[in-house]
């Protein structure tokens, strides 16, 4: 069998195979597959280190939202909020929350300093995007948290100049009492192109879900798409974009029923069909016949 | 063992031949308890005496080879590897056969195996595994699928006869994983795997080989109506409770 250095496990690879395991968990279960492990691994300071290492990406990787101290809304865990390793800026409030990754918690707030803020010129365009996407996030999503953040060209003064907002959506439900955890997140990259007077926007969705009564199945779903719009006022612009993301995300959420109407029939068919091809049971009490059939086909040369 | 299955029921399905040797190389001292309750992915070998691929687990398994349905002879060859009494034997081949003509009728192609050994307790054990891959480069007949696995394993535990009856225990496992792949609706994978066991006494007039059979076609069937309807419906009602379909916004303005 296996010779003394392989069975002899290095730190390294352990506290490896530990973060694969907590990046790999499903949408809101990181903490019950973080008992898990650290049972498993038995040795607190190795498991302290992957998970330091492990929660932070998963946060941001899931877009998780945090509640603000205080009742001030919530803070999505990304990498555009993103201003050191536990802090993530709020833009709407304008405050930079202080989070603790493993408890998944913000644990205070600050005031955000004016260099961690976009400049005026592009706080309007992103305000006034927020403010759309909020009203869309409110009818579309029932638990639906978003955030607008300028992802390059914070300081740009004024008309000029290129500049890009991200639109970050994270609406997610968690009832493990109903073995069910899922999360829905869209990053919509949207580029405010000054010199040829157009948006191109870039679209990023992400649907996963988990469904764990007696067995484990899971839907992973992944869309990315583009599309483009004339440069407006901050106001005009804000409508358009949150129109064109309304009307992307609706056809996606139609795309992902039609892939479920369709698999009894279609996709599900090719690995099993419900019924033989004869559209009968399988006659097993008479299974002599298929021998016969055997006999004959070999006797007279016909088999393959 | 029982964080190690915990885990198991929350890793992806697709990923859990990696999980299960992550989990073997972290408690190797339980190796044997998650290799016999971790299902994973069926391997696939080629007999080479009869040019037809047969699949691989642990009941056909000793030391490092395995031993082909088709021909009863290990691969790679190894002297005295276990195998079947005579009778037993041929109650293998004709399951093989008839298995076979079973699989092709509900999955049209993949690869099925069926093993057998004699147990402890004067009855026998048999291992019934189909192995499909539906994808359109593989035996999909339809095309639909970018990739497309089906993996079903049913290792029933016959009893001793007893007045013209049998006791038949069987477990099932069935592993599956679809992706449809398409410009306008991104990547759709679904993944499961499901367990269930049922337990029946039989009259063994007809034989074994058509009580196993009735089982387990009774039980894939089950097992693909739950998928289908319950695994694959409770994550698309997810789906419809994270973004509820506009219809049903428009009907309740205010949830």
């Amino acid at each position: 069998m296996a010779d003394e250095e392989e069975t002899e496990l290095s730190e390294k690879q352990k506290k490896e195979i530990a973060k694969w395991f907590l990046l790999n968990s499903p949408p809101g279960e990181i903490q019950y597959v973080a008992k898990d492990v650290k049972a498993i691994l038995n040795e607190e300071q190795l498991y302290r280190e992957a998970a330091s290492e492990a929660f932070p990406l998963y946060n941001k990787s899931h877009l998780i939202s945090l509640e603000l101290p205080c009742r001030s809304g919530d803070v999505i865990i990304t990498s555009f909020g993103e201003i050191n390793e536990n802090e993530f800026l709020d833009p709407r409030t304008a405050q930079v929350a202080i989070v603790d990754h493993i408890k998944q918690v913000c644990t205070e707030v600050r005031p955000a300093t004016d260099e961690e803020l976009p400049s005026p010129y592009i706080e309007e365009f992103r305000c006034a995007l927020d403010a759309e996407i909020l009203k869309y996030i409110g009818e579309a999503y029932p638990k639906g948290v978003c955030s607008v953040y300028c992802g390059y060209g914070k300081d740009v003064e004024g008309p000029g100049a290129d500049f890009v907002l991200v639109v970050v959506i994270s609406a997610t439900r968690h009832s493990p009492q109903n073995f069910c955890n899922g999360s829905w997140l869209s990053v919509w990259n949207i580029e405010f192109k000054d010199d040829i007077q157009i948006l191109e926007f870039s679209g990023k969705l992400q649907v996963g879900a988990h469904y764990f009564e007696e067995g484990n199945v899971q839907l992973d779903a992944k869309h990315e798409c583009k599309d483009s719009t004339v440069f407006q006022s901050p106001e005009d612009s804000a409508l358009t974009i949150a129109n064109i993301i309304r009307h992307h995300e609706t056809e996606y959420l139609a795309s992902l029923e039609a892939s479920y109407s369709n698999l009894p029939d279609t996709t599900f068919k090719d690995l099993r069909r419900k019924l033989p091809v004869t559209r009968t049971l399988f006659p097993w009490h008479n299974t002599l016949q298929f021998s016969l059939t055997r006999d004959i086909t070999k006797e007279l040369g016909i088999g393959k | 063992m029982e964080a190690a299955m915990g885990l198991m029921r929350r890793i992806p399905p697709k990923h859990t031949e990696t999980a299960l040797s992550a989990l073997l190389t972290l408690l190797p001292q339980h190796s044997a308890d998650l290799l016999s309750q971790v299902d994973q992915p069926l391997q696939v070998l080629c007999d080479v005496d009869s040019g037809k691929e047969f699949i691989l687990c642990e009941y056909n398994r000793d030391a490092d080879s395995f031993r082909s349905p088709w021909s009863n002879k290990y691969h790679p060859p190894i002297e005295d590897g276990a195998l079947p009494a005579t009778e037993l034997r041929n109650l293998e081949v004709e399951a093989n056969d008839i298995f076979a003509i079973y699989r092709d009728q509900y999955y049209e192609g993949g690869i099925s195996s069926v093993y057998m050994w004699e147990d402890d307790n004067e009855g026998f054990v048999a291992c019934f595994l189909i192995k499909k891959d539906g994808s359109k480069t593989g035996h999909g007949r339809r095309g639909y699928l970018q990739e497309g696995a089906w993996d079903a394993i049913h290792v029933i535990e016959v009893g001793p006869e007893e007045e013209g009856t049998a006791h038949y225990r069987l477990t099932s496992t069935v592993m599956l994983s679809l992706t449809t792949n398409n410009e306008s609706s991104g990547t759709f994978n679904l993944s499961g795997s499901i367990r269930r066991e049922m337990n029946m006494d039989l009259s063994v007039q007809e034989g074994h080989l058509c009580n196993m059979g009735r089982m387990i076609e009774e039980m894939e069937s089950k097992l693909r109506n739950s998928l289908d309807q319950v695994y694959f419906g409770k994550t698309k009602e997810m789906v419809c409770t994270l973004r509820p379909p506009s219809e049903v916004v428009m009907r309740l303005p205010e949830s």
